[in-house]
């Protein structure tokens, strides 16, 4: 082969054209033997530069080394498109079925009665409040007398009380959270703001409404000035919170032995009102037995039902699902609440 | 308290547009919650009509009588209808629905051919409109009912009915004329009040001089007021009116005879419960008196009652008549050969009544009315009306009374309007304030700026501010108060947001939770038989009995929440779930404690410290538990293999993550302790003290309850553990670590744990983490192979292979110090 121009264009041609007509890496490979190794036409020429008149042989040189530039570029450039090619179709070989069942791990849950207590003990905290607890085995001083429900009183009977062996010892089941105000009472100077959540029993009959073993969420406020409207205003809020800000409330005369004035707390839901709680401005009586004076402090207190709440909450039409314990209930509400 | 519309309308103006349901929503505005409302309105459409039975023709030739039967229904001409009944004859009244009514469980009438005549309505049963049973004959008028009107007005069945629920501070609104001033007051609508004066003057006007019964007071703390009005010449037999008859049934309580039914008319009527004596039972003087001396009386239920010695009686010169504003004796009852009556009004002390009651567990309807308070003024009225009825329906003859009265209290509360809008939030003017306290009865002087406010006899429930503020707030509504949110001051104690506990408990259970574990509530009540399984003995077997359990067969207090969880467990898995994983946070109750009762403490006032203290220290302390129970696979089964099966490690690993993250440092022990397997519990220990137990449940009680035999569980004191503070946090150094596995032979009995303890201790503070990846044990030897592998890192620099190898030979010799264990080749 002469080595002109036109020779060394034809070797620069053939070179690039191989490469493009390569299909994989196998004949790339050949192709490189071929074209771009030490024995290709390229080479040789380059090998043959020393024959050239020396008057041509700096632009002939100049010729030789762009075409080898241009066929290692294309090489290059091949090289990389048919690598890409191959990694592709290995890891399309490698595809799974991602919808595959993949349960691996049992999925746990908190129960919702605990939720929806965290629920309401973050929207209380978050207003200032702090959560107060106590005893679910207590002493019926805490639970009654305190309360101003006296041994005689219509009242006591109202709730039906488990006792504890034997009578003398003074312990019943507390049918309410309300000692716990008692407590805090007693162990704190006003301004009190506590929410006590927390379970206790009245011995009904386990049924699609009723549980012997219940849960209450109880808030007492003790400060100066407080008024029926602080209640009103309370409630609104957490039922707002609660049930979202479509939900109508209102109060309406009741009576409890420690609250006077009293009223029931009802929601509008569905078409209907529901019952939801107990409240009133604390009385006097409660806060002389817990020494607080009374011509300058005033409080309100609200008691309601958690069972009945999460009931109405999320369309629960039986309380057996919710004291059961079947895993298939409480997993429903994940560990974050629904 | 059952009120038929008919009878509240005697007491209170209603108009004619006024609807039950306006008349249900006015009670509960004011505070009485609706318990039903039973309209007979609801029930039946249509036209009922009053007929005159014409013509009677028997149908022959049928399995039972059938009777063609001519009506006259006041229209222009006769009406035939089929009949099955023949419990009447030609003239007799009878209820006729026309085709287009719908009677009592949706029976709609209409004009069909049968037994081959056309029978255009039906004569109708009791039954058929749903006010009976009755389904033996035909319902036959009495002879004054008008021809062609409504027959269920002429029944009286028209009336509706509202059943209301009285609170314990209202108790006068247990009657008729109670509830109807309340509606009243509702609805802004005319209160129409007895005359008192009028009845007792009208009753003196028929008084014929004779026998009077004397009475006495013995017991003054038991009565303030008692009346008794003797009568003579009663018929017994006398039929009760029909309408007192309906009433009463309307009201809830069944017709007896005419001289009981007057007594429990005016206690529905006015709220006053009244006892009628038979006077020729009565020797010498009626008394209020203790029991004392006497220790039994047999009541009017038949029953024969022990007394105690403060039960608060009607006794004469020589036995018991009754246990006062409770029950009447049998013996002093009126009988079919009763002549004389004393009828007996009195005011009780309602403690005393709600003792008796108590006592002996009998729950009448004058206890529930003295328990709440009975006006003391009405005792007289009230004996008055029912005298004049016995006297108008039993032909009886007024002889006069004998009472002992005394002068009833009238508190006065001193009050500013502005006290009240304090209080309540709301502005309620001077002249709002005298309206709706005069309105419920109150006497109201002005003095100054002040009210000086007499409550009416009937409301010993009104003694303060409040209980006057709660009636000006209800008598305005309740929808008046506005809604406004308090400015929440900083608690005097500083704490704010959750407590230590509640955010360790919150951090426990969402991390068990997102171990796979699902939260359960369960009741904290087990059976001796659940104790026994368990094996808890000691402490842990001590425990609270309820006095009246839900089931005698869970009287006790759960000591443990491993009986609850496995119980639920067992019931998931008796659903079909296959493997089961539980945790519960809950309180556990022993009786370990030495417990007195305080006693009597006053509430006028604030306890003093000791006080508070004794009452503190008679409640048990309820330490807070965290307990789980695990049983099948830990890892579900599925298309990538077999799940691995649940072992008592897994409870021991939770707990260890569950104490790690309290900060708190522990150690293990193996104990023997129920409900573990005596070979397979982990005791955590935290500074000497039990904090937790995890491992496997004992044998015994898997099998008794169908569980997988290597059901796990584990119990965290969570009141044990401390909270460590001043926590730092580690540098992380990034200088590469070195690695060196050891092997160690030791005797089976010892503890891994220790050995580890032993192997970090000995390698020093450049040891970063020590994991035991492998134990073998040849079967027949006592030693154990355990192969540690320690991971060492400086904070600042490179370590050298011969600075690791010469720890790692230390950590084998403190090892092998303390537990003679060898390092194997």
């Amino acid at each position: 082969m002469s080595l002109d121009n036109a020779g060394i264009d034809q070797i620069k041609s053939g070179a690039l054209s191989a490469i493009r007509q390569a299909q994989s890496l196998d004949e790339l490979r050949e192709v490189r033997i071929a074209h771009v190794g030490d024995r290709s036409p390229i080479a040789r020429a380059n090998q043959g530069l020393a024959e050239v008149e020396i008057d041509n042989r700096a632009a002939m040189g100049k010729l030789i080394g762009t075409a080898r530039a241009d066929i290692n570029q294309a090489f290059d450039d091949k090289e990389k498109e048919l690598t890409a090619l191959r990694d592709s179709k290995a890891l399309s070989q490698e595809r799974v079925d991602v919808t595959l069942a993949s349960n691996r791990n049992p999925r746990g849950a908190l129960h919702p009665l605990t939720l929806l207590t965290n629920e309401i003990s973050d929207l209380f905290i978050g207003m200032g409040y702090t959560v107060q607890e106590g005893p679910e085995l207590e002493s019926s001083w805490l639970n009654f007398d305190a309360l101003n429900i006296p041994e005689d009183h219509p009242a006591r009977t109202m709730q039906d009380t488990f006792f504890i062996e034997p009578l003398s010892s003074g312990l019943v089941m507390r049918t309410h959270t309300s000692p716990v105000q008692v407590r805090t009472m007693l162990e704190n100077e006003p301004p009190i703001y506590v929410i006590c959540p927390g379970r206790t029993y009245r011995a009904d009959e386990l049924d699609a409404t009723h549980t012997p073993v219940f849960n209450q969420v109880e808030g007492l406020v003790v400060d100066k000035g407080i008024t029926m409207a602080h209640l009103k205003g309370t409630l609104d809020h957490f039922a707002t919170k609660i049930f979202g800000s479509g939900v109508k409330t209102r109060i309406r005369p009741s009576f409890f032995p420690f609250t006077e004035p009293s009223a029931e707390v009802d929601f509008f839901y569905n078409g209907c009102w529901v019952e939801w709680g107990g409240c009133g401005m604390v009385n006097r009586k409660v806060l002389q037995a817990a020494g607080i004076d009374t011509d300058i402090y005033t409080g309100f207190a609200f008691g309601m039902g958690l069972e009945r709440t999460l009931m109405v909450k999320y369309g629960i039409t039986d309380m057996h699902d919710i004291v059961e314990g079947d895993v298939r209930f409480s997993r429903q509400f994940g560990s974050g609440g629904r | 308290m059952k009120l038929p519309l008919s009878w509240l309308a005697e007491f209170v103006e209603l108009p004619k547009s006024i609807s039950i349901s306006d008349i249900a929503t006015g009670f509960t505005k004011v505070g009485f919650e609706i318990e039903s409302i039973f309209n007979p309105a609801d029930r039946i459409k249509g036209p009922l009509v009053v007929g005159k039975v014409l013509s009677i023709e028997e149908l022959g030739g049928h399995k039972k009588p059938i009777r063609h039967v001519g009506l006259d229904c006041a229209e222009n001409r006769t009406r035939y209808v089929i009949c099955g009944a023949t419990n009447f004859v030609e003239g007799d009244l009878v209820v006729v629905a026309l085709p287009g009514a719908v009677l009592a469980g949706n029976f709609a009438i209409s004009a069909r051919e049968t037994y081959g005549k056309t029978s255009n309505g039906m004569i109708c049963s009791s039954k058929e409109l749903g006010l009976g049973d009755d389904h033996s004959g035909i319902i036959v008028l009495d002879s004054h009912a008008k021809i062609g009107g409504s027959a269920l007005k002429a029944l009286g069945a028209d009336d509706p009915v509202l059943d209301i629920v009285v609170n314990p501070d209202r108790g006068y609104a247990m009657s008729v004329r109670g509830a109807a001033r309340e509606l009243a007051v509702a609805i802004g609508l005319k209160f129409k009040d007895v005359s008192s004066s009028s009845l007792i003057s009208s009753l003196d006007k028929k008084k014929k001089r004779g026998k009077i019964t004397p009475v006495l007071i013995s017991d003054k703390t038991g009565a303030d007021q008692i009346y008794l009005r003797s009568l003579s010449n009663v018929d017994p037999f006398r039929p009760t009116p029909p309408w007192m008859a309906r009433r009463l049934s309307q009201a809830g309580m069944r017709p007896i005879s005419i001289v009981v039914d007057i007594t429990n008319y005016v206690m529905l009527e006015l709220g006053q419960p009244l006892h009628a004596f038979d006077s020729a039972k009565i020797s010498g003087t009626l008394k209020v008196a203790r029991a004392g001396k006497f220790t039994e009386l047999v009541t009017l239920d038949k029953v024969k009652r022990k007394l105690a010695k403060d039960n608060l009686l009607i006794v004469d010169d020589k036995k018991v008549l009754a246990l006062a504003g409770t029950m009447g004796g049998l013996d002093s009852e009126v009988s079919e050969f009763t002549v004389g009556i004393t009828l007996e009004a009195a005011h009780f002390e309602p403690v005393s009544v709600a003792r008796n009651s108590r006592c002996h567990n009998l729950s009448s309807e004058a206890s529930r009315r003295f328990e709440r308070g009975v006006d003391p003024a009405l005792a007289e009225v009230a004996s008055a009306r029912a005298a004049l009825l016995l006297i108008e329906y039993a032909g009886a003859i007024y002889n006069g009374a004998s009472f002992k009265t005394s002068a009833i209290k009238r508190r006065s509360i001193t009050i500013a309007a502005s006290d009240i809008s304090t209080l309540i939030g709301t502005t309620y003017r001077d002249k709002e304030i005298e309206r709706s306290l005069k309105a419920i009865g109150a006497g109201m002087r002005k003095r100054g700026k002040k009210w000086i406010v007499t409550p009416p006899s009937w409301r010993p429930d009104l003694n303060d501010l409040p209980d006057l503020a709660e009636e000006v707030a209800r008598f305005f509504g309740y929808d008046r108060i506005p809604s406004q949110l308090p400015s929440v001051k900083l608690a005097s104690t500083g704490i704010t947001g959750l407590t230590a506990l509640q955010k360790r408990r919150r951090a426990m259970t969402l991390k068990l939770a997102n171990r796979g574990l699902v939260e359960v509530h369960n009741y904290p009540f087990v059976s001796q038989s659940q104790m026994e399984l368990f094996g808890f003995a000691g402490d842990r077997a001590k425990t609270f009995k309820i006095a009246n359990p839900m089931s005698d067969e869970y009287p006790f207090l759960r000591t443990h929440l491993t009986p609850g969880l496995i119980a639920t467990a067992a019931r998931n898995l008796a659903r079909g779930e296959k493997s089961v994983a539980l945790f519960e946070s809950g309180s556990i109750f022993r009786d370990v404690e030495k417990l007195n009762s305080p006693g009597e403490i006053s509430v006028k006032k604030r306890p003093t410290a000791a006080q508070i203290e004794q009452i503190y220290q008679s409640v048990p302390k309820q330490p807070l538990h965290i307990a789980g129970v695990i049983a099948g696979e830990i890892t579900n089964s599925g298309w990538w293999g077999k799940g691995r099966s649940v072992e008592w490690s897994d409870a021991v690993d939770l707990v260890r993550e569950l104490i790690e993250e309290s900060g708190n440092n522990y150690s293990i022990e193996a104990v023997d302790l129920a409900p573990w397997h005596p070979g397979r519990c982990a005791e955590f220990r935290v500074e000497g003290k039990a904090v937790a137990h995890a491992g496997q449940i004992h044998p015994r009680i898997t099998s008794a309850l169908s569980l997988p035999e290597a059901t796990a569980a584990f119990a965290v004191i969570v009141d044990g553990l401390s909270y460590p503070d001043g926590f730092k946090a580690r540098p992380i150094s990034s200088m590469p670590a070195a690695i060196q596995d050891i092997s160690l032979f030791v005797d089976q009995k010892v503890p891994a744990e220790g050995v580890q303890a032993a192997l970090a201790e000995g390698a020093g503070e450049l040891l970063e983490s020590i994991q035991l990846f492998d134990r073998y044990q040849k079967e027949g030897e006592s030693q154990v192979s355990l192969a540690f592998s320690l991971v060492f890192r400086a904070p600042d620099r490179t370590l050298t292979a011969e600075e690791v190898s010469e720890l790692r030979l230390k950590a084998g010799a403190l090892a092998g110090r303390k537990f003679g264990a060898q390092i194997r080749a």
